[in-house]
């Protein structure tokens, strides 16, 4: 038995019967307890795991209703709220938090009968894009553990990745599903903003990030679209995708699709392999017939500052409601007066968190708005208007997801400004609530690089279908762990 | 001469539910911290559900106030932290980006002058805090959240008003209009509350916090206008500042300075999108607000002959027009109209009376019938409204029970006025004298037979015998 498979092809061994939830589930358990001391994907592990896979192989053997994932293991990243085990943000500060109920996309994958297998490690609060920031150590990029495996959803790409489970869900805020999926060559889609619901997922910048599905083709992530996508009463923000079946007409084909190159993300700072593994790409699409033409986006230069400005802004809020009052950690409170009280109990924040702090409470400040965030929301709405006029003349966008490969621990750390600007290809999908994916397409001196497509609002399924037909052009070698 | 300016915020009682999830609206009736749920108490995750129905009443608020109303309405966070606020932000209205809360630029007229309202919006409620003993020596302070999250309207009044006298009368006005359109319950702890702001000739602003209730304000108004006139006076500089109401020694003490304010740093709410009102929108509403004070007052006075400050007593108390509109008919208006404004009121002025009354509009058109019928006498009606109140028994139940019907029979009316006229033998000599004291006879008769002789036999018989007319 191989835990080596796709959830496609997990749905068809356990029908055929060749395979039990629980034979598969015990397996996945097995493994994560074998590598994942040195990788680092989980921060907790589902101890009932077992025991719902023998009640799910009881109704399969019982000929009972059983939902379309079949027991399948799917991870989740720690701030997404899974009812009744911890859910901590890679935080200090919520290190016991207990949630009392489901994220909307979670109770949605449970009554489709997957099993919850753990929850994964990210930097805290989704706030990074290596793990590093984790309160609780980082994970390590399976391909070579010396190597950042990205984030912030970096523990559920690594599960994914090196198949601790069949798929994760991640967040994306400004490559965050993205960014860890190149970098652990694994699928990542950033949905439309509002096509899953954010009832659940804690917030870090609201107004631009999605939760998104981190698989390990581009079939399992439109199978994972279909149960979680679509419009929830316990989100405003959703929109009503009338029950779009992303899995049919998948290999449809981008034959006379138009893609437009992005000037700003294809050329300046990137890295040679990089580069060439995306003229690559161009010519496979090409050669399947799609038209490629260069699109210029002049505000993308200014993307990542505005991107920084409104996420701080909008964390500082976010993350306002951790005083410790209600729900934390441990603190004995007697004898401070309130604002003391609070400066002292949010000290749990980490580094980078409490940076964000910082910058949120000064950009949006009286005297500042008009410098900083204002003007951040008008860059927003004008890559907006570019990204719209673009989309105008092509079906999709194409860039590498990140311009540079995987880097090793510690080598950026220390200079966020330079963390900052691998975020340059993956926030303007975000900044402008557009869908984009990012597909594993070489390994390169053994690291991976991933490819990333961009389309308009509400194309989540040409993008998929655009992403299946780039996928197959590759056999891409299974990760060394 | 003063400048005053107030902050009303009002409390949408009569909806179900809170302003972004489902607990309950009134949050009066559970024990502390039980009332809850992620979304009031801000659990991480936990988005706010908007409350359309809140919208929907606002709506109808800014347009009892003549506010004009914009195409759509956004929500902004007020960040601060507070020990009462979940998320350490309020979901409130703001106006950045254009004109985005629920009205603006209305007014109401108060005795000819006019009161500008310079904006409505919509907001959450924070949760209470509970003090051992005064808040300054509170050794333990307590939250509950069971109000966290309870729909809030903020009405703004321009600096319009001269004198404390105005802000009571804008209040009183105010205070009926929520009553009549069925959005609040003034008489629910804490559903209204407001803050006022001061200034006087040669002076700078002056905000006052903390009034519990609108008589406070009034004083507060005042001991504020007399401080800074005082200093005025002295040629001392009045600065603009923040000032809490002192409850217990009824005065206003600093609470902080201009520059000091919070800087709320105000942006977007995300998590709600922006509502557009269109004109379906608003018609819907005109069609559901119920007839305003003003035309119902009208009304009485024009079609039942109902005097002005009778129909004014009965149009803006939303209980009593309830139960006068559902009483009466073109016949018995007038009579019904009497019997709420002089009998009812000393019996149902409060809202706990209200609350365990028995009547309903059927005693109302039963008792007033009688009157009219010559059945009972007024001062009997007056009797047997105060049985209906207290236990909800009909007219003829009580009639029977407590003997309070008519006496009309011409002997036994004539058998009182004996007695009276042998007892009264100084009256009678005077009215001899003086025919129009009659009535004081009349009260006599009446007294006699417990109110129960008809008035104007006993009348016709006793002008009869004393042979005057």
């Amino acid at each position: 038995m191989t835990l080596r498979i796709s959830a496609k092809k997990y749905i068809e061994e356990i029908q055929n019967g060749n395979l039990t939830v629980e034979e598969f589930i015990a397996k996945t358990i097995e493994r994560i307890q074998k590598i994942d001391s040195n990788l680092h994907a989980y921060l907790e592990i589902n101890e009932h795991a077992v025991e719902q896979a023998r009640l799910i192989d009881k109704k399969i053997k019982a000929k009972e209703k059983v939902g379309a994932c079949m027991g399948m293991p799917i991870s989740i990243k720690d701030n997404i709220c899974v009812k009744g085990t911890k859910t901590t943000c890679a935080s200090k500060m919520l290190e016991d938090y207990i949630s009392p109920y489901d994220a909307t996309a979670v109770s949605k994958l449970k009554l489709e009968d997957s099993i919850i297998i753990g929850k994964t490690n990210l930097d805290e609060f989704a706030m990074g894009l290596t793990t590093e920031f984790s309160a609780f150590g980082p994970s390590k990029n399976p391909w070579n553990t010396e190597y950042v495996p990205g984030g912030s959803s970096g523990g559920s790409a690594v599960a994914v990745s090196s198949f601790e489970c069949i798929a994760s869900l991640g967040s994306d805020t400004g490559g965050s599903v993205r960014n860890p999926a190149s970098f652990c060559s694994a699928v990542g889609l950033k949905p439309t903003y509002g096509l899953i619901s954010r009832s659940g997922l804690i917030s870090y910048s609201n107004s631009i990030e999605q939760i998104g599905p981190i698989t390990r083709t581009v079939e399992d992530t439109a199978f994972l679209l279909n149960i979680i996508a679509g419009i929830d009463p316990h989100d405003n923000t959703t929109i009503d995708n009338h029950n779009e079946n992303y899995l049919n007409d998948i290999d449809y084909g981008v034959e006379g699709k138009k893609i437009g190159i992005i000037k700003e993300m294809t050329q300046e700072g990137v890295d040679k392999q990089v580069s060439a593994a995306t003229n690559k790409a161009i010519s496979k699409l090409e050669g399947l017939g799609a038209i490629f033409e260069e699109i210029s986006l002049d505000m993308v230069e200014y993307s990542v500052a505005a991107y920084y400005t409104i996420t701080a802004t909008e964390a500082g809020s976010n993350l306002a409601r951790y005083d410790n009052l209600r729900y934390g950690y441990d603190f004995d409170s007697e004898g401070y007066e309130f604002n003391s009280y609070i400066s002292k109990a949010r000290k749990k924040f980490g580094p980078e968190v409490t940076r964000r702090m910082i910058l949120g409470g000064f950009v949006p400040s009286a005297g500042h708005v008009g410098k900083y965030f204002l003007k951040a929301m008008k860059v927003k709405s004008k890559l907006t208007a570019e990204v719209n006029e673009a989309l105008k003349k092509v079906d999709m966008l194409i860039s590498p997801t990140v311009p540079i490969l995987p880097f090793r621990f510690g080598e950026k750390i220390d200079d966020p400004i330079a963390l900052f600007l691998v975020d340059i290809n993956t926030v303007t999908a975000n900044l402008t609530e557009k869908p984009a994916i990012s597909i594993p397409f070489e390994i390169s001196g053994g690291l991976p690089i991933g490819i990333q497509l961009l389309g308009n609002s509400m194309q989540d399924k040409m993008l998929l279908q655009a992403a299946y037909a780039l996928q197959n052009t590759v056999k891409l070698p299974e990760v060394p762990v | 001469m003063a400048k005053i300016g107030l902050e009303i915020h009002c409390q949408l009682t009569n909806l179900e539910s809170k302003l972004f999830c489902s607990c309950k609206a009134n949050y009066r009736e559970f024990s502390p911290n039980s009332n809850i749920c992620p979304i009031c108490v801000g659990l991480p995750g936990s988005l706010p559900m908007l409350n359309k129905k809140a919208v929907e009443k606002a709506t109808m608020i800014s347009m009892a106030l003549n506010c004009k109303t914009p195409e759509k309405i956004a929500f902004f966070r007020k960040n601060y932290f507070y020990p009462d606020l979940p998320k350490n932000f309020q979901i409130t209205q703001f106006d950045a980006y254009g004109t985005t809360s629920i009205g603006h630029d209305g007014k109401i007229s108060i005795e000819g002058k006019d009161i500008r309202i310079k904006r409505i919006q919509i907001e959450e409620d924070p949760g209470r805090l509970i003090y051992e003993g005064s808040s300054e020596k509170t050794q333990i302070t307590l939250v509950d959240y069971n109000r966290a999250g309870t729909p809030l309207v903020e009405i703004v009044t321009e600096p319009d008003f001269d004198n404390p006298k105005q802000v009571r009368l804008f209040l009183n006005i105010l205070v009926d209009l929520l009553e009549n359109l069925g959005v609040s319950d003034p008489t629910l702890e804490g559903a209204l509350r407001a803050d006022g702001n001061v200034s006087v000739e040669g002076g700078n602003k002056v905000e006052i916090k903390n009034v519990t209730s609108f008589h406070d304000l009034e004083k507060a108004i005042h001991f504020e206008i007399t401080r800074q006139q005082s200093l005025v006076d002295r040629n001392i500089a009045v600065i603009s500042e923040t000032r809490q109401w002192d409850d217990r020694r009824k005065i206003t003490i600093s609470a902080r300075k201009k520059e000091e304010e919070q800087d709320y740093r105000y942006f977007l709410e995300g998590d709600i999108p922006w509502i557009k009102l269109n004109s379906e929108h608003f018609e819907k509403l005109r069609k559901k607000m119920p007839e305003n004070i003003a035309s119902k007052r009208e009304r009485y006075v024009e079609k039942y002959g109902i005097t002005y400050q009778v129909a004014d007593v009965l149009s803006s108390d939303k209980y009593y027009a309830d139960l006068f509109e559902k009483s009466h008919n073109e016949k018995n208006a007038k009579e019904i109209a009497n019997i709420i404004t002089t009998d009812l009121m000393g019996l149902v002025d409060t809202r706990e009376k209200r609350d365990i009354s028995k009547l309903t509009h059927h005693h109302l058109t039963e008792l007033a019938n009688a009157i009219i019928a010559n059945k009972i006498s007024r001062s009997s009606a007056k009797i047997a409204l105060q049985e209906m109140v207290r236990t909800g028994k009909s007219l003829i139940e009580i009639i029977s029970e407590q003997d309070l019907d008519n006496v009309s029979d011409e002997s036994m009316i004539s058998s009182f006025i004996e007695d009276v006229l042998n007892e009264e033998t100084d009256a009678v000599k005077e009215v001899k004298e003086k025919p129009e004291t009659v009535n004081f006879l009349v009260g006599k008769v009446m007294k006699k037979s417990k109110g129960k002789a008809d008035p104007s036999i006993t009348l016709k018989i006793l002008k009869k015998k004393l042979e005057i007319s």
